[in-house]
């Protein structure tokens, strides 16, 4: 069957008269029946544990498993090294192809053993019964010194990788009459899904089944395979419900081949849910950053060039998945002539970093964005003209227009006008009822921030299958993912709207392979992207069949025919034949169709955008900082389904305002331990910290992005809110944040350190 | 299912405990959580598991009508009590006002701490205190939500539990 494509559309129709239906799988969730992999209860099924270094570097001497292997309840204990395959090749793990079980041991945390036993408790017991002897060796856990350090012992453990982007000129300090510079730091944050990694594995019939709580279950599928020498069909990976994922799922983790090793040794189903603790330190972070910038400019603001020196902490393993570059916004965000990017990704001996909502332009955000900032400050002028003296309509970089070339002027426009820029810019200066002013213990603040985003636009292949069924229902898969973005509602959107249907009567499959066809990794907001046109592709051709067919049986040009909410309909709306009708006349034929996602556009280039704008209360007694308000003007294209785009600007606020005031993972370097793995020290935003967020809806149609119009959303909503966060807090208290995360004690230190952190040159 | 004192193990414990108004009788160990209990003995999946120390809110249900963390509860501890899950809140099949609100308020996204999330607004709503927007933020003050649906977790409630409130549910908390 040939994957259908869609024509071109115009505009859509006004946002309001757009979906009003639920999340279609709410009711599963608020009443305990979703299953995830966490839930998966199979006969005769074991229960996992691992064995973690408890050091962060050392060599592994010997690991005596017999105390373990013997214990009542015990199925299999497996250590290194792993064979596999018909060859018994030594299995190894992420892109340093690392043996698994490795005999050098590299972060706190890292894997040397594994167990199988008939219950959780029983399992832990045997994890601890195992003797290892340790040669400890000596570790760096520190960014600072990782980025001091040339090469470590191990040859192949020094920096990991190091990237230079330019354009233009290094030479331009001449041709500015300002230059500003300045060092930002940014924490590790920890992505905390509450669904931790989890993982349920059975060799069934010489094949593979796997319920994994994962972003990609393509590529759980393929890495399987391929690890195990099976074919692709004969690993069946299910991931229905996600537990959330931010980035942290959109690899295969070692835990998920671990389930599979002990599965195999024992002939049994085998599940292996990460606790706390490990979801702490060995599951994924946001890598930590040092950035330094030198910024250009002319008297009246117009940038003349930025020089970046950045380091990013990889972890002591690189993962893959989508890469933490520090680059994008300088290259792409304002117009500007001379620009260098020199990043260098170093090695610790901690746990590995994985990509977490926008990896690399949350960070690189702030540190621009503050400088910018700091620009207006310096001239006197408005951020935001400040912002329009320097835009671009075209990337730089590509010499390409934007596919929406006026999207970051609109995010100016609408973050400006629901905040009241123009009106309220004095805020800091107005006195409210609880005596907050811009001279008494609590200021007030009001910051800006802008972003870009290096993804969101498709990530092709997609493919979706529909079908029409004998009752005038509507069935259709995809083996893509829903991780709680809502997926399956926006893509249930999409079909209801090609098929003027009652969503209702539509069920979207998501989230297995053996049920639907090939789709991507849900990562760089590029599922909707993807995926609704995709669907809509789908839809179009099934709807051109049931047309075609209908006209067929009634003796009529299929030109003059439509549907209507599970009718075929004449022009006057009139209904001609009901779809059951239909398939019964019909019958024995079905029909169904396949739709595709499978190009880019490549004569522009696709970038979604956004603006922020965040008022803030410090109290310059204390160090704490408030945010009371955020407006978010995150540019997604045509908003496809208005509730689920508000839910993750709403959660991606939220994970801006943790970055910015509380997440911080923090390690003992002499120790080389992470003294907060856990959700007791490590502080995601609670109910109390909440401020009031508002959607600033851009609803900006990108047709040049694809034919719907749509860009994703997902990581949109964080990337500028620190920034934002920071420049608000630097108008509050009138010293300039350096690093993240704003808490009591850096806000304090900030108030009383009279140094200025950015060095103004004129 | 139903133990009898003869049929526990060594070191373990007869409970009797009414679970979403069934009567159960288990042997525990005596360090067994509720938690454990809930998930794996009586395979009510729907409360969750995340970190098993008290800081989430994911394994939230109700002991007596009151809001607790299951993996803080010990089994025993609830000897002759009554449990309820989120298993519990449907009436034959249908949602309770407060499910219903949920989901169109889209007061979840990924639903993994929904169940705790509802049970710590169930407590609420059996509860004495009269219902306004400082008890709902209260309530689930101590539920965490990573994927920050809380905005539209306070409007869900607010539909529910407290109607009659004059403002729309704006994402204020104080």
């Amino acid at each position: 069957m040939k994957a259908a494509k869609l024509d071109d559309r115009t505009n859509p129709e006004p946002i309001d008269d757009r979906a009003d239906f639920a999340r279609v799988d709410g009711p599963v969730k608020v009443t305990g029946q979703a299953t995830y992999s966490v839930d998966v209860r199979l006969p005769g099924q074991l229960e996992a544990a691992v064995l973690r270094s408890p050091h962060p570097r050392a060599r592994v001497v010997d690991v005596d498993v017999s105390a373990a292997s013997s214990m009542p309840g015990v199925e299999a204990v497996i250590h290194g090294p792993v064979k596999v395959g018909a060859d018994d090749s030594a299995l190894t793990w992420y892109a340093e192809e690392t043996p698994f079980f490795s005999d050098t041991v590299r972060f706190v945390g890292d894997e040397i053993a594994a167990v199988a036993a008939i219950d959780a408790d029983t399992a832990q017991r045997a994890i601890a019964a195992i003797d290892v002897r340790y040669e400890i060796l000596d570790h760096v856990t520190d960014i600072e010194e990782a980025a001091r350090q040339d090469e470590w012992d191990d040859d192949a453990w020094d920096v990991a990788e190091a990237d230079e982007s330019q354009r233009g000129d290094t030479e331009w300090i001449d041709d500015a009459d300002i230059v500003l510079t300045g060092e930002f730091r940014t924490p590790v944050q920890i992505h905390h899904a509450l669904e931790a990694h989890a993982c349920v594995a059975q060799w069934i019939d010489g094949g593979l089944t796997v319920h994994s709580s994962t972003q990609g279950i393509n590529s759980i599928r393929e890495e399987l395979a391929d690890t195990f020498e099976l074919d692709h069909n004969r690993v069946r990976v299910l991931a229905p419900h996600v537990g959330g994922g931010f980035g942290a799922k959109q690899v295969p983790w070692k835990n998920t081949a671990i389930a599979v090793l002990l599965a195999q040794e024992t002939g049994r189903p085998v599940r292996l849910v990460l606790d706390r603790i490990a979801e702490s330190i060995a599951a994924g972070k946001r890598g930590a950053t040092r950035q330094r910038v030198k910024l250009g400019a002319t008297a009246s603001g117009e940038l003349v060039g930025l020089d970046v020196d950045g380091v990013v902490d990889v972890g002591a393993y690189s993962m893959g998945g989508e890469a933490t570059s520090l680059d994008g916004p300088y290259l792409h965000l304002y117009r500007c002539p001379n620009v260098r990017v020199r990043q260098r990704t170093v090695h610790t001996n901690t746990g590995p970093s994985v990509a977490f909502r926008a990896p690399g332009y949350v960070e690189s955000t702030f540190a621009l964005e503050s400088m910018i900032d700091e620009l207006a400050r310096t001239i006197g002028t408005d951020p935001i003209a400040l912002r329009r003296l320097n835009y671009t309509e075209v990337d730089q970089e590509q010499d390409l227009p934007w596919s929406s070339p006026q999207a970051l002027a609109t995010c100016y426009d609408r973050v400006a006008e629901e905040s009241n820029w123009e009106t309220d810019a004095g805020a800091d200066s107005s006195t409210s009822g609880d005596g907050a002013t811009d001279s008494g213990r609590i200021r007030r603040g009001r910051g800006f921030a802008a972003h870009e985003w290096a993804a969101g636009g498709a990530m092709p292949p997609g493919y979706a299958w529909i079908e029409m069924n004998s009752d005038g229902s509507v069935s259709a898969s995809s083996s893509t993912q829903d991780i709680g973005t809502g997926t399956r509602t926006s893509l249930t959107q999409v079909i209801a709207t090609e098929l003027t249907m009652d969503p209702a009567r539509i069920r979207l499959s998501v989230g297995d392979t053996a049920s639907g066809p090939p789709a991507p990794t849900s990562h760089g907001s590029t599922t909707a992207p993807t995926m609704a046109p995709a669907l809509a592709a789908a839809a179009v051709e099934l709807r051109r069949q049931i047309l075609e067919a209908a006209a067929e049986q009634l003796d009529e040009s299929a030109d003059d025919l439509s549907l209507d909410n599970g009718n075929v309909v004449d022009g006057e709306g009139a209904t001609k034949i009901s779809l059951p009708d239909l398939m019964e006349e019909i019958s024995p034929r079905i029909l169904r169709a396949t739709g595709a996602r499978l190009t880019t556009n490549d004569d522009v280039s696709v970038r979604p955008f956004g603006a922020v704008v965040a008022d803030v209360e410090v109290d310059t007694g204390t160090g704490r900082v408030r945010v009371s308000r955020l407006v978010i003007a995150p540019d997604c294209g045509r908003i496809l389904h208005p509730m689920m785009v508000e839910s993750q600007v709403v959660g991606g606020a939220i994970q801006g305002l943790g970055f910015a005031l509380t997440e911080e993972q923090v390690v003992d370097h002499r120790l080389g331990r992470v003294i907060n793995p856990n959700l007791e020290d490590y502080l995601i935003p609670t109910m109390a910290d909440l401020p009031d967020i508002v959607h600033a809806a851009v609803d900006l149609p990108d047709f040049a992005a694809n034919p719907l119009g749509v860009k994703g959303i997902g990581e949109l909503p964080m990337i500028a809110v620190p920034a934002a966060i920071a420049n608000a807090v630097a108008d509050a208290i009138g010293r300039r944040p350096t690093e993240l995360p704003l808490s009591a004690r850096r806000v304090v230190e900030l108030l009383d350190d009279t140094t200025d952190r950015i060095e103004v040159r004129r | 299912m139903s133990t009898n004192r003869t049929d526990l193990k060594p070191q373990q414990l007869l409970v009797e405990i009414t679970v979403n108004g069934n009567p159960r009788s288990l042997g525990v160990a005596p360090t067994t959580s509720l938690l454990d209990v809930v998930r794996d003995r009586l395979d009510l999946t729907g409360t969750k598991s995340v970190c098993e120390m008290g800081n989430c809110g994911a394994c939230t249900v109700l002991l007596d009508d009151m809001a607790v963390y299951s993996c803080l509860v010990l089994a025993p501890e609830c000897d002759q009590r009554s449990v309820d899950t989120v298993e519990s809140l449907t009436d034959s099949g249908e949602l309770s006002d407060l499910q219903n609100a949920f989901v169109d308020c889209d007061g979840l996204q990924c639903g993994f701490c929904t169940s705790g999330q509802l049970m710590s607004l169930e407590a609420l709503r059996r509860g004495e205190r009269s219902v306004d927007r400082l008890a709902i933020v209260e309530a689930v003050s101590g539920n965490l939500c990573r994927c920050g649906a809380y905005p539209h977790i306070i409007s869900a409630a607010e539909r529910a539990l407290a109607p009659d409130l004059d403002e729309p549910a704006p994402a204020v908390t104080r």
